[in-house]
């Protein structure tokens, strides 16, 4: 197994992160937030991968061909739905801050605090 | 009743589900009874999973698919005492902040009921669940309904701000915790945490193991909110609409360290066994800095619902040092203690939704000797602040005597002095709003805004009390803490876990409870009581005094910086908590590293 799969997980993990912390909009962290997720789909998908392996679907293969692990494939798909569901609420709560704040930068926002 | 552990999740669900379909024929008291009622149907399930528990471990699966050979196929619910409990706890936590709702809305429309019963049923199902992928998804669901329910004030830019750095900081931990998932099921090839304690038992923790450990430990401690992963919390609790707040303070920050607790105990006591000691002292350490943290930002705050969100996280960090002994006497202590002040907390948030809704106002300087006219609400601030001191009666009290025995039992006396310190600032921070708005100390009384005059309508006094009286119960219910030990006991039993899980062995039966010493042990009384008049000083010291004297000067001096630190710290800024995640993920990193050899 490469490793290449595992080092790309972690460089988006943190390119993602990088891009929530120094983001100066909320539209682009909602986005640094998928790319951070993708990491997981990455991360989840190498530990299933087997080389030289079909696709799951045990139907007219022999016994004991090799396949990749589709309960790694169902966890990605739940994850990516998860996302899915994240990444819409975050975005509509951005377009609410837009709309009463007419501002989608972080730093504009320490001031709403007492 | 073979169904019955599927219910309690399913049931919310459903009429979730059917409340948005008839959100635009349905009126709002309907919808109201029909919420209410699914709440109240959901605390009742989950009790009586609490007494089937009680028993011996009911282990349920979805779908018939049962273990084969003594391995998991399928997806399970295997419910234990803790876990049924802390699931009663949020069904009776909902009810009462669905009652509470009754009033408090002027207007509210459907999807406030269906977001708060996906919520619960997100809850109860992260309790029940037996299966570390379920719990994540279980995870993500109450989070992604509590993340709505926090920005639900859509007109407050402070409730939207605080519902996105909840949102952001909360799903980076959830991706830790799954990538943590991720690992372990490429190590073991399991995702049900008996199986995966039983794949992993065979040796020692090597890296992998060690690493997976790590990213689920931070992704439950954002969650639990604690330091230095609490930056969000203050922002979304204090901003969430009143009846949320209950639920969040109540149960959820609980449940961060629920799942640490149930992860450790099924899955990582067997290869992490010979470094416990270790990791005892990263957790304690990590419990101490909460509770202080956490009490001191308390004591700073205005802003009552801030205040009492302060006082979740410190109480927290309490919770975590009981947790911390690794033990099950002091998880036991822990249970109760969490189970008790969960109720206070939800009681306490109630009680400061009536103020804002007769007073118009939660600043306690905005609101000062306004709140004259409302008695009932004053008398329950003050009980609740004493619960939250842990007075004998109250359930906190007996948590707390529990935590303190086991932690001296385990070389940690010195426990003691930090639940008085930290009982003492959270009693005071709330003692010291009660004397300014309900009696006016400290200064001359505030002009009064437009607002519904009191008193207070029962809809919301009443789940204010009754939660109240839930934590008094607690702690006079005879026999209770030996039960509740014995269920920390099974908590902690790995292989009875796994053997019950995969082979349906039934545990030992509850009929040989340990008999607990009844009446209450005199040295922690002694102490909560300390605490107690402690807070009642620190609270009214600076609100009866005309003006400052020469010492108060020189102190006020002194903290100032410390104060305007703190504060400056907690900025609420979502690129700040994030990095704080960060920070603390290498610092757990690199504490595991040398305690784990």
């Amino acid at each position: 197994m490469s490793l290449l799969p595992y080092l790309i997980a972690a460089w988006l993990f943190l390119v993602g992160l990088y891009g929530i912390v120094t983001s100066r909009n909320l539209v682009h962290a909602v986005v640094c937030l998928s790319v951070v997720q993708s990491s997981t789909y990455i991360l989840l998908l190498a530990i299933g991968y087997e080389r030289g392996g079909t696709a799951p679907i045990f139907l007219d293969v022999r016994v004991g061909t090799r396949a990749v692990d589709p309960v790694v494939s169902a966890l990605t798909l739940t994850d990516i739905v998860v996302g899915a569901t994240v990444s819409a609420l975050l975005l509509a709560l951005a377009v609410q801050t837009y709309k009463r704040h007419g501002t989608l930068d972080p730093e504009e926002f320490r001031s709403v605090r007492d | 009743m073979g169904a019955l552990p599927a219910l309690p999740v399913a049931v919310p669900l459903l009429v979730a589900a059917a409340l948005v379909g008839l959100a635009p024929v349905i009126r709002r008291r309907p919808a109201d009874a029909v919420a209410v009622a699914t709440a109240a149907t959901v605390a009742g399930l989950c009790a009586a999973l609490l007494l089937q528990a009680a028993g011996g471990p009911v282990v349920y699966w979805f779908g018939g698919w049962t273990p084969r050979q003594g391995i998991a196929l399928g997806v399970a619910f295997a419910i234990d005492p803790v876990g049924a409990g802390l699931a009663t706890l949020a069904g009776v936590l909902a009810t009462a902040a669905l009652v509470f709702s009754w009033r408090y809305f002027e207007a509210v429309g459907t999807l406030y009921h269906s977001l708060m019963l996906v919520f619960l049923a997100g809850i109860v199902g992260f309790c029940l669940s037996g299966d570390l992928f379920n719990m994540f998804v279980f995870y993500e669901l109450l989070s992604v309904s509590a993340y709505a329910l926090a920005g639900y004030r859509t007109e407050d830019p402070g409730s939207l701000q605080g519902a996105l750095n909840f949102a952001i900081t909360n799903s980076v931990g959830a991706f830790l915790v799954l990538a943590g998932i991720a690992l372990l099921y490429g190590r073991s090839g399991a995702l049900n945490l008996a199986q995966l304690g039983q794949a992993l038992a065979s040796g020692p923790a090597d890296r992998l193991v060690v690493v997976a450990f790590l990213l689920l430990l931070v992704g439950f401690f954002v969650k639990a909110a604690v330091v230095p992963f609490h930056f969000w919390l203050a922002d979304a609790y204090a901003m969430a609409p009143t009846p949320v707040g209950m639920l969040f303070a109540g149960v959820v920050s609980e449940l961060g360290l629920y799942a640490l607790a149930r992860v450790y105990w099924t899955v990582f006591s067997g290869p992490l066994a010979a470094d416990a000691g270790g990791l005892r002292a990263v957790l304690l350490g990590a419990g101490v800095v909460t509770a202080l943290v956490g009490g001191v930002m308390c004591v700073l705050q205005h802003h009552l619902t801030r205040l009492l969100a302060y006082a979740t996280v410190s109480h927290v960090g309490l919770t975590l040092t009981g947790l911390a002994l690794l033990g099950p006497a002091g998880l036991g202590g822990a249970v109760l203690y969490a189970v008790a002040d969960g109720l206070i907390k939800g009681s306490l948030f109630a009680s400061v939704g009536i103020v804002q809704y007769h007073l118009g106002s939660v600043d306690e300087l905005a609101l000062r000797g306004r709140g004259r006219h409302l008695p009932w609400t004053a008398t329950l601030v003050v009980l609740g602040a004493l619960g939250l001191a842990g007075v004998p009666p109250f359930g906190t009290f007996l948590g707390k005597a529990l935590m303190e025995e086991a932690a001296g039992a385990a070389g940690h006396a010195w426990l003691t002095a930090l639940f008085v310190v930290v009982a003492a600032l959270t009693a005071a921070a709330l003692l010291r709003a009660a004397g300014r708005v309900f009696l006016g100390l400290g200064g001359p009384p505030a002009r009064a805004v437009d607002a519904p005059p009191g008193p207070a309508h029962p809809t919301m006094l009443a789940p204010a009390a009754l939660l109240l009286a839930g934590a008094l119960a607690i702690g006079l219910v005879p026999g209770l803490a030996g039960r509740v030990e014995l269920a920390a006991a099974r908590f902690t039993d790995r292989p009875a876990y796994a053997a019950a899980v995969l082979q349906g062995a039934s545990g030992p039966g509850g009929a040989d409870a340990e008999s607990h010493p009844p009446g209450y042990p005199a040295g922690p009384a002694g102490w909560a009581t300390l605490a107690a008049v402690l807070g009642l000083a620190l609270g009214l010291w600076p609100l009866l005094r005309r003006r400052p004297s020469g010492p108060r000067r020189a102190t006020a001096r002194l903290w100032a910086p410390v104060g305007a630190a703190l504060r400056s710290l907690h900025n609420g800024h979502i690129g700040d908590s994030v990095t704080w995640l960060v920070v603390g993920m290498a610092a757990f990193g690199t504490l595991l590293a040398l305690v784990v050899r």
